[in-house]
């Protein structure tokens, strides 16, 4: 059992640790890269290949916002209204970019985490060094790279997504014209509005590709340290997730960026 | 040559290397003995770089490696190549893809003249028709072998080696060993290799040093460390359980 002093100084050696791989990191992004097949293939793993659980998820909470919505407004006012604002609005400011990164940190997060610590459990990491490279070099920038590029497209796709899915259940439920439903997004949503939710994506993508990273290279303790690592990142990085989303949300506001 | 002097590393409270004091001369195989969790593997990470001891100072040709950082380290560390317990192969890449990492990041080779070099040193190895396998359907001695193949394409001058003939059988042992003594007379390889292994240690070491309570407790040429009078020494080599007194006779003990 771990007394809070320890946990306050195992928190305190996270930070700084993670700090010094982000100034390695920042000296290396613009160089040329390791191997630009890499960055490829993680910009599939972490784009491509987590679209389709990332457009499930959004196409049910845009249907799901829509229904709530529509159900209570019906009970308030007699009939459905906004339905098209209130769908978008929170689909492009808040869920798409907290869905996708949530998903996304659950899927490709604990996968990152679970390959660098088993790396770095077998050696594999300390290989890296006697064959001209570094783990940052190797593994660490192409993910940061696909990460920041991948996670606000998803995110984009996620919004569309969520949007069409209040489209389906405004119409078919509500009985609203697609027109009125269209025109209600397009009356208020604007550029402003997707920036706003773009910007946090890619704080999200900083946050899991950093924590997943970090937590992947002080895997420590064989395959029980690295299932150990792989959950506290995915659990670390959900909760920064929405913590950040808050001060981020508060800060952009103040920005005018709304 | 590699030369250590006062190396000392402290893990989890304990001082595993208490004052290290070695010479690796070039072209020699050199094999450091030593019992489980004497600290042999650490040893081999400080000389590698990739651990920073606590204190003392190891010069590889010249260069202090403990004061280096960054660039100027990885220029020493390609010259050292490693043959890791387990292999360390990477496990997405294939065979040909391991053997050919350090050469397409270190050399101006073409993807073809790599393609040849990697079938060149596979066939050293003896391994041959295992280019395009994944590394999970090898088995331990294929995979040092592809281990030992990545680490010599990048033609380092040093070679360490960390338990290379552990859970091996005897036939692959003596496989692995004539490969070893084949690097030193073809390629000059300097060799270090750290063991527990006895036999090993015997066939194919030109010098012996044996690790014991974190410092060297005996160096000699092979011949000359087998008839040691040194009681622990004795007991390391005919596996006596006189270890304790043995350990009440070390100098070095605490």
């Amino acid at each position: 059992m771990k007394t809070p002093v320890r946990k306050i100084l195992n928190t305190a050696e996270s930070v700084t640790g993670g700090w010094r791989m982000l100034k390695t990191v920042a000296s290396l992004i613009f160089r040329k890269p390791d191997d630009p097949v890499n960055i490829y293939r993680q910009m599939v793993r972490v784009g491509y290949e987590s679209l389709p659980i990332v457009l499930l998820s959004a196409l049910f909470t845009g249907m799901v916002l829509a229904l709530q919505s529509g159900v209570a407004s019906t009970r308030i006012f007699d009939q459905a209204l906004f339905m098209g604002t209130l769908v978008s609005f929170s689909m492009v400011l808040e869920l798409g970019p907290v869905l996708t990164a949530i998903v996304i940190a659950g899927r490709v997060g604990a996968s990152i985490t679970a390959e660098i610590a088993t790396m770095k459990v077998s050696e594999q990491l300390d290989a890296l060094y006697t064959l001209g490279t570094t783990p940052e070099k190797y593994l660490v920038i192409p993910l940061f790279i696909s990460m920041l590029i991948m996670v606000p497209i998803a995110t984009l796709f996620a919004n569309i997504t969520g949007v069409f899915g209040g489209y389906v259940i405004a119409v078919s439920r509500f009985n609203i014209p697609g027109s009125v439903y269209i025109n209600d997004i397009i009356t208020y949503l604007t550029n402003i509005h997707v920036l706003h939710g773009l910007i946090k994506s890619v704080f999200f993508a900083f946050i899991i590709v950093t924590v997943c990273c970090y937590k992947g290279l002080t895997a420590s303790g064989g395959a029980s340290g690295v299932g150990r690592s792989t959950t506290r990142a995915v659990v670390v990085s959900i909760v920064s997730i929405l913590v950040s989303d808050y001060f981020l949300s508060t800060l952009l506001t103040s920005l005018g960026l709304i | 040559m590699i030369k250590v002097k006062g190396l000392k590393k402290k893990l989890g409270g304990r001082w595993v290397l208490d004052g290290v004091d070695l010479e690796i001369r070039d072209g020699e195989i050199f094999t450091l003995l030593g019992g489980s969790g004497e600290g042999k593997s650490v040893f081999l990470k400080n000389l590698l770089g990739i651990m920073k001891p606590d204190a003392g100072s190891i010069n590889i040709d010249g260069q202090e490696i403990t004061k280096l950082s960054g660039k100027d380290l990885l220029k020493v560390q390609i010259k050292v190549g490693m043959m890791f317990q387990g292999g360390a192969l990477f496990d997405s890449l294939t065979v040909a893809e391991n053997v050919g990492f350090g050469l397409k990041r270190l050399t101006n080779h073409s993807p073809d003249e790599i393609k040849t070099l990697v079938q060149k040193y596979l066939k050293m190895v003896r391994l041959e028709g295992v280019e395009n396998l994944l590394p999970e359907k090898l088995s331990i001695g294929m995979k040092r072998r592809v281990a030992l193949a990545r680490a010599i394409a990048t033609q380092p001058e040093y070679i360490l080696y960390d338990e290379p003939t552990t859970g091996l059988d005897p036939i692959t042992t003596s496989a692995v060993c004539n490969i070893f003594m084949e690097l030193r007379d073809e390629l000059k390889l300097t060799s270090v290799i750290v063991t527990h292994e006895l036999e090993t240690a015997f066939k194919v070491s030109d010098r012996i040093s044996l690790l014991h309570n974190g410092r060297i407790r005996f160096t000699a040429p092979v011949e000359e460390f087998k008839k040691s009078t040194d009681q622990y020494v004795r007991s390391f080599i005919e596996g006596l359980t006189g270890e304790n007194t043995a350990k009440e006779q070390d100098p070095n003990k605490r």
